[in-house]
């Protein structure tokens, strides 16, 4: 399930009383609804999920994670993450 | 694009692979919970390049494969009555019914259309005030938001011909259903990356205490996949058995607040029969009795008795528990392919029988020589 | 009279007993379509010419005016005219989308599927069937499309017919094209000439036109800067073959001339195969080649030229690029020492300056295509089982 995909909020307003924006996934503009993200804002980055707004990446998690997993010595090291 | 091009990276792939083949000395059965990460694992061409070890078995996380074939006749049944535009996510166009598929419908001349959102197939009742627009409201709990929303805004906007059909189905309670059933081996779970981006992962934390399994949260890219398979086999290999998150840059503990909210207020959990399984106790979504001016079922009665018919060959059921494979149900690649579907797993493109059709038909011989399939038993 | 059709004869009856009406499946240039004309037009129809199930068909005049019936299927090396023939029809809705209209598909479709045999096109058929009620000026423009892409393609429209049906029947316009083109002395150009050790190179982007279609469409609408790449190859495809040959070719009427020995060692090395790569996308070329040839090819996903915007829309919407539709966009195989030349040639013109070799020719798993995906793992790239769909799972 979940076709999710990572786009940039470059818009944002209002219809129907509904948070909504412009997302470009890469050089495809498409409009999301952000009711579930009220403190999205333009430049953060989140999954879109048939056209709806689902979480903000958190950027610096991301980095952090990907140093670990490239760094870590799997033997005897634990994986980091909150549990 | 960003967030997915370093998860694509083969330098870290091949890193992870090794890091698991360095910790792993028996064999573990995992299993991936959601159809898109059994997607990726296939398409890259992962399946074959993992330690022989992980058997990786594909679970029941495709909407597509569970949503019960009575429901699928029911869709076929009102896509085919005058003045109804049908709408639907385009996976279910080729589910085969009874007799037929929605595919088959549109053919013979029924209004049935494909989107993308459920706020397009909204737009799409405003757009024609005088025909009623029915909306296919299928997924997990990913989908659930969305689907809500639409009906919220239906009724904010008076939107009097917007209905829905409604098949939701709930993760934690599959795993509680296939925890119990005693032919069902699974010592990890690799949970759906998007259905806890929404619902968090606070669910599973009593699943991994009763069954004493890990649980991990795995995103859907192979760096995630790795990350997830990677911590699993460590919990694994030390005998623990706690839930992790290996898709922190978009889950958290407890998730999306503000759509678990929404979802509370549309839908109400229910029993579901889940296609191929059976009825799983408190493993679906339902409208609530507040929003049953939009139920679809509810509005055209004369679909609620359909008698279904599933196909006697068909295992999928089995499959996607993970007690076959595909390739050892008999009418695999002979009466059963993806042109000629029998069961829901053949037709999308995460069902297993789909994947196994298209990718393991071909047994690449390993580097070491030897041929390796799919996922094979050490 | 017609006779009932035998059903039960076919070699493989599943596929289409499964469907006792046509679905839009059949259509899409899959696997399903396939079986439609393998097992109900070829059988019915039945004869040498149709047997060579290339994009066009090659008539050897001489052969045939010599009365040598089964030599006029295969194209004559030696002596004479070598005609292609082919048809197309354009059934796209929209009519119109990014990068032009039905009118350009019209034209170089069947441009190209001339210009895959190597032929140089001359001329074509239109057949409109128009729906009752569709705009004039709608249809002032398709055509005024069509009039400039003969132009550009240097073909001429020198047959056709006009059928009207009642509205309701007819998605606002439907075209068919057919056309001749002469294939240069020499030429041998067919989906069954791949050998192990060829290279496969592909003349651009690929996924363009699928997505530039799908941005408009209803309930998927989206914002991209891309268009249809619909072109005329056949200028693309003279300056590859006269790479190919390291000389100029003949001019078709000096063809009359023989050009050398009976034996294929007596000719230069040349390209073995062309085809336009459509419907089904780049899987889908792929796939018949290695099926008409009984050979197996390999390509890496990563040396597959792709727009950074048609990526993300796949993505978006869950599709694999390389069974988008193309328009304006051709898959080669050449002997492997020809690669680079070709290559080169390719980059030079205008409709070649991304190209690539993707790939190569092997005689491992005849009939398949593997590919190397973007981790450094294989997979299996099989045809789409029919219409592409945007998924959520």
């Amino acid at each position: 399930m979940c076709l999710g995909i990572p786009a940039k909020i470059i818009e944002l307003y209002e219809t129907n009383g509904m948070k909504m924006a412009k997302v470009d996934f890469g050089g495809v503009v498409k409009e999301a609804c952000m009711e579930y993200l009220p403190e999205a804002k333009i430049g953060d980055y989140t999954i879109i999920h048939v056209g709806f707004g689902l979480s903000i990446l958190d950027e610096q998690e991301a980095m952090e994670t990907l140093d670990l997993l490239k760094q870590i010595d799997a033997l005897g090291d634990e994986i980091p993450g909150p549990a | 694009m960003k967030y997915i091009d370093e998860y694509r990276d083969a330098d870290l792939t091949r890193k992870l692979l090794a890091d698991i083949q360095k910790i792993i000395t028996r064999p573990w059965n995992l299993m991936e919970v959601c159809g898109g990460q059994t997607h990726s694992i296939i398409r890259s061409g992962l399946d074959r390049m993992l330690p022989s070890r992980i058997n990786l078995i594909h679970g029941p996380g495709c909407p597509v494969c569970v949503t019960p074939l009575e429901l699928v006749d029911k869709a076929i049944a009102l896509a085919s009555l005058p003045d109804v535009i049908f709408t639907s996510y385009g996976d279910m166009l080729r589910v085969p019914g009874s007799s037929r598929d929605l595919f088959a419908v549109k053919a013979a001349g029924g209004d049935v259309r494909i989107v993308y959102s459920p706020l397009d197939a909204l737009q799409i009742a405003k757009d024609n005030p005088d025909i009623t627009v029915i909306f296919f409201a299928i997924g997990f709990e990913t989908t659930a938001p969305a689907n809500a929303m639409a009906i919220l805004q239906a009724r904010a906007q008076g939107l009097a011909n917007f209905a829905v059909l409604v098949s939701h189905v709930t993760v934690p309670a599959a795993i509680t259903a296939l925890m119990d059933s005693p032919d069902v081996q699974v010592d990890g779970f690799l949970a759906a990356g998007h259905v806890c981006t929404v619902m968090g992962f606070w669910e599973y934390e009593p699943l991994a205490e009763k069954y004493r399994i890990p649980i991990v949260v795995t995103g859907f890219e192979p760096v995630d996949i790795l990350h997830g398979i990677l911590d699993c086999v460590q919990e694994l290999e030390s005998g623990r058995f706690e839930v992790h998150n290996a898709y922190a840059r978009s889950v958290t503990h407890d998730g999306n607040q503000p759509a678990q909210a929404v979802i509370r207020k549309v839908f109400e959990m229910t029993d579901r029969a889940w296609r191929g399984i059976g009825v799983i106790p408190m493993s679906g979504y339902r409208l609530r009795e507040e929003f049953a001016s939009f139920d679809a079922e509810q509005r055209f009665p004369q679909v609620q008795s359909i008698e279904t018919h599933e196909s006697p060959l068909c295992i999928s059921g089995l499959v996607l528990q993970g007690r076959r494979k595909p390739d050892e149900c008999p009418a695999f690649g002979k009466q059963c392919t993806p042109q000629t579907p029998l069961g829901a797993t053949m037709v999308s493109s995460e069902g297993a029988c789909a994947a196994y059709y298209r990718y393991g038909r071909y047994t690449f011989p390993s580097p070491s020589g030897e041929p390796s399939g799919v996922s094979s038993d050490d | 009279m017609t006779e009932k059709l035998n059903l039960l004869g076919w070699t493989c009856p599943l596929p289409l007993q499964n469907y006792p009406t046509i679905v839009m499946g059949h259509g899409a240039g899959g696997r399903m379509m396939a079986d439609l004309i393998e097992h109900l037009f070829a059988p019915a129809f039945d004869n040498q010419w149709l047997s060579q199930m290339g994009d066009s068909t090659a008539i050897s005049l001489q052969n045939l005016l010599e009365g040598s019936q089964s030599g006029s299927s295969i194209i004559n090396q030696q002596s004479g005219i070598n005609l292609a023939f082919t048809t197309d029809s354009f059934v796209v809705s929209p009519l119109f989308f990014p990068g032009g209209n039905i009118g350009d598909l019209a034209v170089y479709g069947t441009v190209n599927d001339l210009a895959m045999r190597g032929a140089r096109p001359l001329f074509l058929s239109a057949g409109f069937i128009l729906e009752e009620g569709l705009p004039m000026e709608t249809l002032g423009n398709i055509v005024t499309a069509m009039a400039q892409a003969c132009k550009k393609a240097g073909v001429k429209i020198a047959t056709g017919d006009t059928k009207v049906v009642q509205k309701g029947h007819g998605d606002g316009l439907y075209i068919n094209t057919s056309g001749i083109g002469v294939i240069p002395a020499g030429l041998d150009i067919g989906p069954r000439n791949a050998r192990p050790g060829d290279a496969v190179l592909v003349s651009g982007t690929i996924g363009d036109h699928g997505i530039a279609i799908m941005s408009v469409r209803e309930g998927l609408t989206f914002q991209i800067e891309i268009q249809s790449d619909t072109a005329p190859l056949y200028g693309l495809v003279e300056a590859m073959v006269t790479s190919g040959r390291g000389e100029r070719l003949p001019a078709p009427r000096r063809a009359l001339f023989p050009v050398g020995g009976p034996h294929e060692n007596d000719y230069p090395p040349a390209i073995h195969c062309l085809r336009d790569a459509t419907r089904g996308g780049l899987s889908a070329v792929l796939n018949e080649l290695a099926g008409s040839s009984k050979v197996g090819i390999e390509f890496d996903e990563r040396k597959v030229p792709l727009r950074p915007e048609v990526n993300a829309a796949c993505e978006m919407l869950g599709l694999d690029p390389f069974y988008v539709a193309n328009e304006g966009k051709l898959v080669a195989i050449v002997p492997g020492g020809l690669a680079e030349p070709v290559l080169a040639a390719m980059r030079l013109h205008e409709y070649g300056k991304d190209a690539a070799i993707i790939g190569k020719v092997v005689s491992e798993h005849p009939g398949l295509v593997t590919a190397k995906t973007s981790i450094g793992g294989m997979r299996l790239v099989d045809v789409p089982a029919g219409e592409l769909l945007p998924r959520i799972c």
